[in-house]
């Protein structure tokens, strides 16, 4: 057997050596940025010198002849240097402001729009669904890319109250993460337990620990140990899956989707929110989840209507109320509403402050 | 010439329209990569039945006991054979990106080379931790495709009970609100835990993310165990042009409602410019001839909403640093967390300063190893054992800052009363120096 190489332990990468030159000089030294129109930043350093970024959007999920492409066009017009933002769209920087413009072009013609800065809204940040997970109740990539056709005209257009940031997640373990419109998929029905499997793959004291409910337990099933489930405690969180995948929750009928609002992480104005449920029990209707475009515009026509300027979803909601919120969009508010889980008072109402 | 291409309606709907379809991307792969062919094959299945078809396994490199995450299909014929073989093992590589995820074309054509050759040619940038996804490989092409990745300088990510990859924000590199230097940060951090990232050994997961404002455009504050985020301690620095020429955009009623009006602790307000105070922690602006902003700096919470509104007019002050919070989590097992502050002001300038930093995340991932229970995450443990008990446990002081109100409830023994007011007392004349 040939020898095994060691691994290089270089850990994070300096990204100095990959950075436009102009962003290297002024590391540190900016003074100031303007918004040109939609997609574009202007940034200027302390010194004068300026760089343009042009902002698109991609598919995420890029085969290799897409980010070539993605390099041709930054050779031409970005002194070949681009970068990634946290929801996986493309920046390129261009020193030269006449470039702009013809960088725009380029990436028209070859199908990216230009958008997703200041107050649009920006590509879904998402998780991995039926292409790569291994506990998916529905697809990401796919739900993402059916959204944005929709949405197409809010990302390249810039005419919403505030940012408008969106997640989506394949299960309710939610690592597409929080935002101001988050589409989760959601488990409806406790784990079905293949009792042959169980004592063969599953460490079933850490399957019981890891309920946040304490609704499982060991039982001998057939004579062979197992685990049951008392299915009037259980949530359907899915906790129990990983550790065990006899536990299957994914089920093709009964998972659905839920739309969750308000949450931002940026401390501006308030302090950092997470997002809360709106709207469940929407059908996983693949391949274009036409009933979860209909929820998500309708909260966003009404939020884009009723918000002040700079009022994120949180913002908004927060100075009309929830009350309003759910008459304004007409979306029913149902006990399903109304949180019973630990620190649930703290969400609770112990006030006479009501609007009429 | 690969393998004739399945039926794949549903899949081919998500071709039309103005995005852009990964699905063409798939197909584009497909036409001289088997395994793309039945990986769209297991898709289109998967929108049929409304099922995922993956499972996982051990796979890595020599070396390293993480970052590979490895998928092997599901999909089994009545023989227990794959339905679709070519994508029977379609594992991903976790690749750790420079801070800032800045690239070069050269670097990214190297990426598409390699993946073309070892992989199915499907990379995604990136994964909600930060990663380059190098997704679909065998596994017996993971080696030689780390090999070539890693001989161009890049390093695996974190998967499984380890120290996970990191991301920072464009920060510094082309941001006037940034504090700190965050892609020093990131790299001081990662790089010298990164043991932990590649020898999967803590109780769970643990984050480090490094924004550079309270902005936060990573998402430190609820998705990472410790979060940096840049603020500063004194004064908002102004810059006169700016700001009138704000005004000149958009005039008074704008600055009113939109800057004033909306600022959480009503640290701003329209102050006729002879009037403007000139007490510590007050500083104004002129934005007409007659009239100022004036800022109320120690009732500012460094919440960024006026530097947001107004760029380059407000910029922050001169003595920077950074906020650490501790605690973020998303959903399982509790419910999702915030970040909590421990560290109401760090300086990070000096090389001891980026010393301190790194001493501190090697205590709390140390205490994080010895002390959360099984596939616990650092919130959960400070859920558990209470926030006093953590800070003792790194060995950092209390403070004021780290609490919105006092407890309210009376159930607790407090008989150690009179030694605790005695350590407050030694704390206030500390930090009167």
């Amino acid at each position: 057997m040939a020898e095994m190489r060691p691994p290089i332990e270089s850990g994070a990468p300096d990204p100095m050596q990959y950075m436009h030159p102009v962003m290297v000089k002024n590391y540190g030294k900016w003074a100031f940025h303007d918004h040109p129109k939609p997609g574009v930043l202007r940034h200027r350093a302390e010194n004068g010198d300026e760089i343009w970024t042009v902002k698109a959007g991609t598919q995420r999920q890029m085969d290799v002849y897409t980010i070539r492409l993605l390099c041709d066009i930054a050779d031409k017009f970005a002194d070949g240097h681009v970068r990634f933002t946290a929801r996986s769209n493309i920046e390129y920087m261009v020193s030269d402001p006449a470039k702009v413009e013809p960088l725009i072009k380029a990436l028209n013609d070859n199908g990216f729009p230009i958008g997703g800065t200041a107050n649009s809204v920006s590509m879904i940040s998402h998780t991995q669904g039926f292409l790569h997970c291994d506990i998916p109740g529905t697809d990401a990539s796919g739900v993402v890319k059916a959204l944005m056709d929709e949405l197409y005209d809010e990302f390249i257009n810039c005419e919403m109250p505030n940012r408008v940031k969106m997640s989506t997640s394949c299960c309710e373990i939610n690592c597409g993460g929080q935002a101001d419109i988050a589409i989760i998929m959601q488990h409806t029905k406790p784990p079905k337990i293949n009792h042959d499997l169980v004592a063969n793959v599953c460490e079933r004291p850490s399957v019981v620990a890891r309920c946040p409910v304490a609704a499982i337990r060991p039982a001998l099933v057939n004579g062979k140990p197992s685990l049951e489930v008392d299915e009037k405690k259980c949530i359907c969180c899915g906790a129990c899956y990983p550790p065990c995948p006899p536990m299957q929750i994914n089920d093709p009928e009964h998972s659905k989707l839920a739309i969750w609002v308000g949450g931002k992480n940026s401390n501006a104005r308030s302090r950092p929110t997470f997002h809360k449920l709106v709207v469940s029990g929407l059908p996983n209707n693949a391949p274009r989840w036409p009933e979860v475009a209909v929820v998500v515009k309708n909260i966003l026509s009404v939020y884009k209507a009723d918000a002040q300027p700079w009022e994120r979803m949180a913002d908004w909601i927060d100075r009309i109320g929830w009350p309003r919120f759910f008459e304004k969009t007409g979306l029913p508010f149902t006990k399903y509403h109304i949180d019973d889980w630990r620190g649930s008072r703290a969400t609770l109402n112990a006030s006479a402050h009501i609007r009429f | 010439m690969a393998k004739k291409m399945h039926d794949t309606p549903m899949l081919d709907q998500l071709e039309s329209g103005p995005w852009p379809s990964f699905v063409t991307g798939l197909k584009r792969l497909a036409k001289d990569n088997d395994m793309m062919v039945d990986l769209m094959g297991q898709l289109e299945t998967s929108y049929r039945n409304t099922k995922g078809y993956w499972k996982g396994g051990t796979v890595g490199v020599f070396g390293y006991g993480g970052g590979v995450i490895p998928r092997f299909t599901e999909l089994k014929d009545e023989n227990e054979k794959p339905v679709f073989p070519a994508a029977a093992e379609f594992h991903t590589l976790r690749i750790q990106p420079p801070a800032g995820m800045h690239y070069n074309t050269d670097i990214l054509r190297k990426f598409c080379d390699t993946w073309e050759k070892h992989g199915s040619g499907l990379i995604a940038f990136h994964g909600q931790s930060g990663d380059i996804m190098f997704q679909g490989v065998t596994t017996a092409n993971v080696q030689p495709a780390f090999d070539e990745l890693n001989e161009m300088g890049f390093d695996m990510g974190g998967a499984g009970p380890a120290l996970r990859t990191s991301m920072s924000c464009v920060g510094a590199a082309r941001c006037e609100m940034s504090n700190y230097d965050e892609a020093k940060a990131l790299r001081t951090v990662i790089n010298s835990n990164i043991d932990d990232m590649h020898r999967p050994a803590l109780p769970y997961k643990f984050k480090f993310k490094f924004s550079g404002c309270a902005n936060d455009c990573v998402n430190a504050i609820q998705r990472s165990d410790m979060a940096v985020i840049g603020t500063w301690r004194d004064n908002i620095r102004v810059n006169e042009a700016l700001a009138k020429d704000y005004m000149a955009h958009h005039g008074m009623e704008k600055l009113v409602n939109d800057v004033i009006s909306r600022c959480p602790t009503k640290a701003l307000s329209l102050k006729n410019t002879s009037d403007v105070s000139k007490a510590d922690g007050f500083c104004s602006v002129a934005v007409t001839d007659t009239q100022s902003l004036e800022i109320d700096n120690h009732n500012c919470v460094r919440c960024m909403h006026c530097l947001n509104v107004m760029p380059g007019a407000l910029l922050p002050g001169m003595d920077k640093g950074a906020t650490i919070l501790v605690g973020g989590k998303s959903v399982l097992k509790i419910g999702a967390t915030m970040g909590t502050v421990v560290i109401p002001f760090m300086k990070l300038e000096s090389e001891e300063d980026f010393e301190a930093l790194s001493e501190l995340s090697r205590n709390i991932l140390d205490f994080f190893a010895e002390n959360a229970l099984e596939h616990e995450r650092t919130g959960e443990m400070i859920d558990r054992i209470g926030l006093v008990n953590f800070l003792e446990g790194v060995g950092l002081d209390i403070d004021a800052n780290m609490i919105l109100e006092p407890r309210s409830n009376p159930y607790a023994r407090m008989d150690g009363w009179d030694e605790e007011v005695a350590k407050a007392e030694e704390r206030k004349k500390k930090a009167a120096g």
